[in-house]
Protein backbone atom coordinates (compact mmCIF):
# COMPACT_ATOMS: atom_id res chain seq x y z
CA UNK A 1 0.00 0.00 0.00
CA UNK A 2 1.34 3.09 -0.92
CA UNK A 3 1.73 6.28 1.00
CA UNK A 4 1.55 8.90 -1.97
CA UNK A 5 1.15 11.80 0.63
CA UNK A 6 4.15 13.11 2.76
CA UNK A 7 3.55 12.89 6.46
CA UNK A 8 5.27 15.53 9.05
CA UNK A 9 6.61 14.19 12.22
CA UNK A 10 6.38 17.27 13.22
CA UNK A 11 4.03 19.87 11.93
CA UNK A 12 5.64 22.22 8.84
CA UNK A 13 6.32 25.41 9.74
CA UNK A 14 5.21 28.24 7.57
CA UNK A 15 5.49 31.09 7.16
CA UNK A 16 7.79 31.29 10.06
CA UNK A 17 10.79 32.76 8.65
CA UNK A 18 10.35 36.46 10.06
CA UNK A 19 11.83 37.59 13.30
CA UNK A 20 9.94 39.45 15.66
CA UNK A 21 11.44 42.47 17.06
CA UNK A 22 10.76 45.45 19.57
CA UNK A 23 9.08 48.60 17.16
CA UNK A 24 10.28 50.41 20.34
CA UNK A 25 13.78 49.86 20.19
CA UNK A 26 13.97 50.13 16.84
CA UNK A 27 12.53 53.38 16.28
CA UNK A 28 14.19 54.60 18.80
CA UNK A 29 10.55 55.50 20.57
CA UNK A 30 11.60 56.45 24.11
CA UNK A 31 8.04 57.35 25.44
CA UNK A 32 4.56 56.48 24.99
CA UNK A 33 1.96 58.52 24.63
CA UNK A 34 -1.11 57.42 26.67
CA UNK A 35 -3.49 60.15 25.21
CA UNK A 36 -2.55 58.68 21.68
CA UNK A 37 -5.38 56.16 21.66
CA UNK A 38 -4.77 55.06 17.72
CA UNK A 39 -1.30 53.96 18.58
CA UNK A 40 -2.43 52.13 21.56
CA UNK A 41 -5.01 50.20 19.86
CA UNK A 42 -2.04 48.25 18.00
CA UNK A 43 -1.47 46.69 21.43
CA UNK A 44 -4.78 45.20 22.72
CA UNK A 45 -7.01 43.40 21.54
CA UNK A 46 -11.00 43.39 19.91
CA UNK A 47 -11.77 43.07 23.67
CA UNK A 48 -9.59 45.64 24.89
CA UNK A 49 -7.11 43.54 26.46
CA UNK A 50 -3.38 44.18 26.26
CA UNK A 51 -1.89 41.88 23.57
CA UNK A 52 0.89 39.45 25.42
CA UNK A 53 5.06 40.22 24.24
CA UNK A 54 4.66 36.53 22.33
CA UNK A 55 2.49 38.43 19.92
CA UNK A 56 3.75 41.66 19.75
CA UNK A 57 7.40 41.38 19.55
CA UNK A 58 8.02 44.24 21.89
CA UNK A 59 10.91 44.22 24.80
CA UNK A 60 9.56 43.94 28.49
CA UNK A 61 10.96 47.37 28.84
CA UNK A 62 8.79 48.73 26.31
CA UNK A 63 5.96 46.43 27.24
CA UNK A 64 5.44 47.63 30.86
CA UNK A 65 5.08 50.84 29.17
CA UNK A 66 2.75 50.08 26.78
CA UNK A 67 0.49 48.49 29.65
CA UNK A 68 1.29 51.62 31.99
CA UNK A 69 0.05 53.93 28.97
CA UNK A 70 -2.66 51.71 27.97
CA UNK A 71 -4.37 51.74 32.12
CA UNK A 72 -4.19 55.67 31.82
CA UNK A 73 -5.30 56.03 28.53
CA UNK A 74 -8.70 53.75 30.12
CA UNK A 75 -8.96 55.95 33.33
CA UNK A 76 -8.98 58.89 31.15
CA UNK A 77 -11.70 57.55 28.83
CA UNK A 78 -9.58 57.31 25.58
CA UNK A 79 -9.78 53.50 26.03
CA UNK A 80 -12.85 51.20 27.20
CA UNK A 81 -11.86 48.27 29.94
CA UNK A 82 -14.25 45.96 28.55
CA UNK A 83 -15.69 46.02 25.46
CA UNK A 84 -16.68 43.35 22.39
CA UNK A 85 -16.24 44.89 19.42
CA UNK A 86 -12.73 47.65 19.40
CA UNK A 87 -11.69 46.53 16.01
CA UNK B 1 8.59 58.31 37.37
CA UNK B 2 10.95 59.05 39.79
CA UNK B 3 13.99 61.31 38.51
CA UNK B 4 15.32 64.37 40.40
CA UNK B 5 15.23 62.60 43.99
CA UNK B 6 18.74 64.23 44.41
CA UNK B 7 17.79 67.97 43.55
CA UNK B 8 14.97 68.30 45.47
CA UNK B 9 14.82 72.46 45.01
CA UNK B 10 13.86 71.64 41.38
CA UNK B 11 10.67 71.81 40.30
CA UNK B 12 9.11 68.23 38.22
CA UNK B 13 6.94 68.55 35.27
CA UNK B 14 3.67 67.23 35.73
CA UNK B 15 0.65 67.22 33.24
CA UNK B 16 -3.13 67.32 34.28
CA UNK B 17 -6.05 65.47 31.97
CA UNK B 18 -9.15 67.03 33.64
CA UNK B 19 -12.74 65.75 32.02
CA UNK B 20 -15.39 68.42 32.61
CA UNK B 21 -19.35 67.12 32.54
CA UNK B 22 -20.97 67.54 29.07
CA UNK B 23 -23.38 69.91 31.52
CA UNK B 24 -21.72 72.95 31.05
CA UNK B 25 -21.64 75.69 28.34
CA UNK B 26 -18.12 75.70 26.45
CA UNK B 27 -17.66 79.51 28.07
CA UNK B 28 -18.17 77.25 31.24
CA UNK B 29 -15.93 75.06 30.97
CA UNK B 30 -12.87 77.47 30.16
CA UNK B 31 -13.88 79.29 33.64
CA UNK B 32 -13.65 76.06 35.47
CA UNK B 33 -10.50 75.29 33.70
CA UNK B 34 -9.46 79.09 34.40
CA UNK B 35 -9.87 78.42 37.93
CA UNK B 36 -7.46 75.43 38.11
CA UNK B 37 -4.88 76.97 35.93
CA UNK B 38 -5.22 80.08 38.61
CA UNK B 39 -4.81 77.43 41.40
CA UNK B 40 -1.60 76.79 39.69
CA UNK B 41 -0.15 80.07 39.02
CA UNK B 42 -1.01 81.21 42.59
CA UNK B 43 0.89 78.90 44.09
CA UNK B 44 4.18 78.89 42.65
CA UNK B 45 3.87 76.48 39.21
CA UNK B 46 4.53 77.39 35.95
CA UNK B 47 2.38 76.43 33.19
CA UNK B 48 4.11 74.96 30.18
CA UNK B 49 1.37 74.78 27.98
CA UNK B 50 -2.83 74.08 27.62
CA UNK B 51 -4.30 72.33 25.59
CA UNK B 52 -8.08 72.14 25.05
CA UNK B 53 -9.57 69.15 23.30
CA UNK B 54 -12.98 70.56 23.75
CA UNK B 55 -16.06 68.07 23.98
CA UNK B 56 -15.06 64.55 23.22
CA UNK B 57 -16.74 60.81 23.25
CA UNK B 58 -15.87 58.61 26.22
CA UNK B 59 -14.74 55.05 25.31
CA UNK B 60 -17.46 54.19 28.64
CA UNK B 61 -20.23 55.88 30.48
CA UNK B 62 -18.54 57.73 33.08
CA UNK B 63 -21.29 59.03 36.01
CA UNK B 64 -23.75 57.95 33.38
CA UNK B 65 -22.17 60.52 30.74
CA UNK B 66 -21.16 59.56 27.84
CA UNK B 67 -19.21 62.95 26.69
CA UNK B 68 -16.89 65.47 28.57
CA UNK B 69 -14.65 68.11 27.70
CA UNK B 70 -11.07 67.48 27.94
CA UNK B 71 -8.48 69.94 29.55
CA UNK B 72 -4.64 69.02 29.25
CA UNK B 73 -2.40 71.02 31.46
CA UNK B 74 1.43 70.32 30.97
CA UNK B 75 3.31 72.67 34.00
CA UNK B 76 6.04 72.82 36.82
CA UNK B 77 5.51 72.52 40.16
CA UNK B 78 6.75 72.09 43.61
CA UNK B 79 5.56 68.03 44.25
CA UNK B 80 3.39 69.57 47.63
CA UNK B 81 0.74 71.40 45.26
CA UNK B 82 0.14 68.39 43.42
CA UNK B 83 -1.90 66.85 45.97
CA UNK B 84 -3.41 70.18 47.13
CA UNK B 85 -4.73 70.80 43.44
CA UNK B 86 -5.88 67.22 43.69
CA UNK B 87 -7.96 67.96 46.89
CA UNK B 88 -9.15 71.12 44.50
CA UNK B 89 -10.43 68.78 41.52
CA UNK B 90 -12.23 66.05 43.51
CA UNK B 91 -14.56 68.54 45.87
CA UNK B 92 -15.17 70.59 42.62
CA UNK B 93 -18.31 68.49 41.22
CA UNK B 94 -18.27 69.65 37.70
CA UNK B 95 -15.16 67.63 37.01
CA UNK B 96 -15.78 64.11 36.13
CA UNK B 97 -12.48 62.92 36.00
CA UNK B 98 -8.56 63.53 36.48
CA UNK B 99 -5.51 62.34 35.45
CA UNK B 100 -2.05 63.68 36.89
CA UNK B 101 0.97 62.22 36.15
CA UNK B 102 4.83 63.28 36.67
CA UNK B 103 6.99 63.42 33.36
CA UNK B 104 10.04 61.48 32.70
CA UNK B 105 12.61 63.18 30.77
CA UNK B 106 11.59 61.40 27.59
CA UNK B 107 8.14 62.17 28.09
CA UNK B 108 9.28 66.08 28.43
CA UNK B 109 11.39 65.41 25.57
CA UNK B 110 8.08 64.07 23.59
CA UNK B 111 5.89 67.22 24.74
CA UNK B 112 8.21 69.31 23.24
CA UNK B 113 8.70 68.05 20.18
CA UNK B 114 4.74 67.57 19.80
CA UNK B 115 4.19 71.34 20.63
CA UNK B 116 7.02 72.22 17.70
CA UNK B 117 4.65 70.68 15.72
CA UNK B 118 7.52 68.27 14.47
CA UNK B 119 5.54 65.44 13.38
CA UNK B 120 1.80 64.46 12.26
CA UNK B 121 2.92 61.02 12.46
CA UNK B 122 4.76 58.50 14.61
CA UNK B 123 8.48 59.97 15.34
CA UNK B 124 11.34 58.42 15.47
CA UNK B 125 12.67 60.18 18.22
CA UNK B 126 16.49 60.82 18.48
CA UNK B 127 17.00 62.73 22.07
CA UNK B 128 20.66 63.17 22.92
CA UNK B 129 20.18 63.40 27.13
CA UNK B 130 22.35 61.37 29.06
Amino acid sequence: MANDQIQYVTAPKVDDNRKKYCRFKKNGIKYIDYKDANFLLKFVNDQGKVLPRRLTGTSLKFQRKVAQAVKRARHIGLLPYVTDSLK
Amino acid sequence: MRDNLKTIAIMQQYETVVILTPLLSEEAAKEVNAKFSKILTDNGAEIIQEDNWGLRKLAYPIQKKSTGYYHLTEYKAPGELISKLEVELKRDERVVRFLTIALDKHAVAYNEKKRSGAFNKKPAKTTEEA
